[in-house]
């Protein structure tokens, strides 16, 4: 039988994780594992500490608990700008449950606003007191001991933050690839752009080459040519039962043409 | 290890029972408290038959651990009716055959709930869009969501003065 301990605070669950415990937040990851007799799950820790689930902005910066949910994304002002990376997260029910701090655990194919959070170039506060930036973290998410208490970044400016998600169901399914990006422009040309995928590694990952490429261009059919020629490039997407690495590699440089473009669907 | 006491209300009655420490909440009324109403389905997420309302708002039951459902409110699909008298979603998925097997059926009228009391006059895209956490492997979901709008209708009828 499992053992389910609960804290006051996010800190004290931390504090009491050691071998075969997990921590629980939202419960889609963790209960499908238990669900399925995973042996290597003895304990669970949970935190009813409700500063994890606040959204709030301090400054410029936009703060979210890593125990808020999708449909907490989606109700807060504040996060109005993510709200079509977490509309994209499963059906209403999986947006009650999940939260952002388990979708940046969440495993390929899954984790599109982990995507969204490493193109807002995040900085992430850990229960140890430390601070990590979102590609650090995703490098040695396996190993923390530590958990996720806040995700913190910069507000997007108007229109700079977009999204794009294929998937073979509609309404809703799973990400063959999605693309978070922030495209910052100056007097009219892109600068320091951020785009990160899901589902063209194992991890949500930077499309550095394109990035690069979008430097100091127009977004036109021809400022972005280079880019989207770049769009696979250096990245080896998965094979799985949802899509192919060929066919990521495919859908890569035409999802990314709509998102730069703002072309439909 | 001991089991743990845990205390909600179920559609509108105090429900007390004892759970183990991994128990999901849909085992729990299942087999704690014998509302099978609740379905199980693919017990990983994915399917929607399990879901129940809980302080008003969708979930997985089978993805939610039982000892979390501590002084919580929850709705499954046998509180929906009054007595005899059907909900208008119920009646409309009899009268519009969305029900074909009908093991998904709980879920979606759980979910089309939440969706009309938000918004009694949905289209048809935010129906889906409601129902989209649910699968049915039957009907194809046109007569469902035909059943959906129907029974919204029915429910703008009687919140007129």
């Amino acid at each position: 039988m499992v053992e389910v301990l609960a804290f006051e605070s996010i800190a004290q669950a931390a504090a009491a994780l050691r071998d075969r415990t997990v921590y629980l937040g939202g419960g889609t990851l963790v209960m499908r594992a238990v669900n399925f007799g995973d042996s290597s799950i003895e304990r669970i820790v949970l935190a009813n500490d409700p500063s994890v689930k606040a959204i709030r902005t301090e400054g410029n910066r936009v703060v979210l608990g890593s125990g808020a949910t999708m449909a907490d994304v989606l109700a807060s002002k504040e996060t109005a700008f993510l709200a079509s990376v977490a509309r994209g997260i499963g059906g209403p029910a999986v947006r009650s449950m999940a939260t952002v701090g388990g979708n940046l655990f969440a495993q390929h194919p899954y984790g599109d606003f982990a995507a969204a959070i490493l193109a807002l170039d995040a900085k992430l506060s850990l229960t140890d007191g430390s601070e990590i930036d979102m590609g650090s973290f995703l490098a040695r998410r396996g190993s923390l001991r530590s958990l996720v208490a806040r995700i913190q970044f910069e507000r997007p400016a108007s229109g700079e933050f977009h999204f794009r998600k294929m998937s073979r169901v509609k309404p809703k399914g799973v990400s063959v690839i999605s693309i978070a990006a922030l495209i910052p422009n100056s007097a009219g040309r892109v600068s320091n752009a951020r785009i990160a995928y899901c589902g063209m590694g194992e991890t949500p990952v930077r499309a550095s080459a394109a990035e690069a490429a979008l430097e100091g261009r127009t977004l036109d059919p021809q400022g972005i040519a280079a880019a989207v020629s770049a769009a696979s490039a250096g990245l080896a997407p998965p094979d799985d039962a949802i899509a192919s690495s060929w066919y990521r590699k495919e859908v890569a440089p035409v999802l990314l043409r709509r998102l730069l473009l703002g072309e439909a669907d | 290890m001991s089991k743990s006491p845990v205390s909600f209300e179920l559609n509108g009655s105090e429900t007390s029972l004892f759970v183990e420490g991994g128990q999901n909440l849909l085992d729990a009324l299942r087999r704690g408290v014998g509302d099978l109403t609740p379905k199980f389905g693919c017990n990983q997420g994915t399917c929607g038959a399990c879901t129940v309302l809980i302080d008003g708002q969708p979930f997985l039951s089978c993805l939610v651990l039982a000892v979390n459902a501590e002084g919580r409110s929850i709705e499954t699909a046998a509180g929906l009716s009054d007595g005899p008298s059907l909900h208008p979603l119920q009646q409309a998925f009899i009268d519009g055959f969305a029900a074909q097997c009908g093991y998904c059926t709980p879920g979606m009228l759980l979910a089309a709930k939440t969706l009309l009391d938000r918004n009694p006059n949905p289209a048809r895209e935010e129906i889906a869009e409601a129902i989209s956490g649910n699968l049915c492997r039957c009907t194809g979901y046109a007569p469902i969501i035909d059943a959906i709008l129907s029974a919204a209708e029915i429910v703008r009828r009687s919140n007129r003065p």
